[in-house]
């Protein structure tokens, strides 16, 4: 019998695997596989919490529109990577400490 | 034989999920969260979640990843010149502030999850003995579009919108430069 709880501990698993991602690696786009890690482990708890929902479907719809807004951002953060990276020539979140052009 | 899967799953998930984030190859992780994806997928289908389980396969497989290997491959010369020489160091070196940071809120997590175990809320035990949980035999697809349609349209109407908004985003940040 597969309970709720068991949905909790692998998305805490994959939400801590997703935070250590943001806070340690020294690449941008590995920050943001971290990002989709978290938003994925919180839409399965939406799905889990979502399974006692039948009259309103609220937990799957919600996990629905997640998954577009990650959709949109991961679009928007690749175009700034990429303008990051042709004026730095390094994706390194620690390199990147100006602003301004100089 | 379904928590057989269901544990087959989770164990794909989170073991690659921790083996992504100390992987050193910048392709080889991205490969693996490829493999996350499809296995959170799979544990979707067993929250009796079938509709967001091919919506999370065809948007996050089909868009996302291979938006992020193309990124990958645009902006990173010498992680490429790195993966046709072979690395030496397979896995990084574990930060240690993060990894314990990582660990707190885990152990925090999961304390919270055995808590939530213990207390049930009342209104999943009202729902269950109600009834009003979703059973394998319902038209998950069917119902979805109805209460997309009718009771969450301004939400749907609103995450379109957004949606315009970050693809007109993407294409002017992506633009070439120069006639600003």
């Amino acid at each position: 019998m597969i309970t709720l709880t068991h949905f909790l501990v692998v998305s805490a698993c994959i939400f801590a695997a997703g935070l250590y991602a943001v806070l340690a690696r020294r690449n941008a786009i590995m920050v943001l596989v971290g990002i989709e890690l978290i938003i994925n482990a919180a839409i399965l708890n939406l799905v889990a919490f979502g399974r006692y929902d039948r009259g309103q479907y609220g937990g799957q719809v919600f996990a629905l529109f997640a998954i577009v807004l990650a959709a949109a951002g991961v679009a928007v953060a690749l175009a700034i990577i990429l303008n990051v990276y042709q004026h730095y020539q390094s994706i390194n979140p620690d390199d990147i400490r100006d602003l301004k052009d100089q | 034989m379904e928590s057989l899967l269901f544990y087959g799953f989770a164990a794909v998930a989170v073991g690659a999920s921790f083996v992504l984030v100390s992987m050193r190859n910048i392709a080889r992780a991205l490969f693996l969260f490829f493999v996350v994806l499809f296995a959170v997928a799979g544990l979707y289908v067993f929250a009796l979640a079938d509709f967001v389980a091919l919506t999370q396969i065809l948007i996050y497989v089909g868009g996302v990843l291979v938006l992020l290997l193309f990124a990958f491959m645009l902006s990173n010369k010498e992680l490429l010149n790195q993966l046709q020489q072979g690395t030496s160091h397979f896995f990084a070196l574990p930060v240690w502030q993060a990894l314990a940071v990582a660990l707190s809120f885990l152990i925090i997590l999961v304390y919270a999850a055995w808590q939530f175990h213990q207390h049930e809320p009342q209104w999943i035990a009202t729902a269950r003995n109600a009834g009003a949980v979703i059973k394998s035999s319902d038209a998950t697809v069917q119902h979805l579009g109805i209460h997309l349609m009718t009771r969450y349209l301004l939400p749907f109407e609103v995450i379109s919108i957004l949606l315009m908004m970050a693809l007109i985003g993407a294409a002017h940040l992506a633009r070439k430069g120069g006639q600003s």
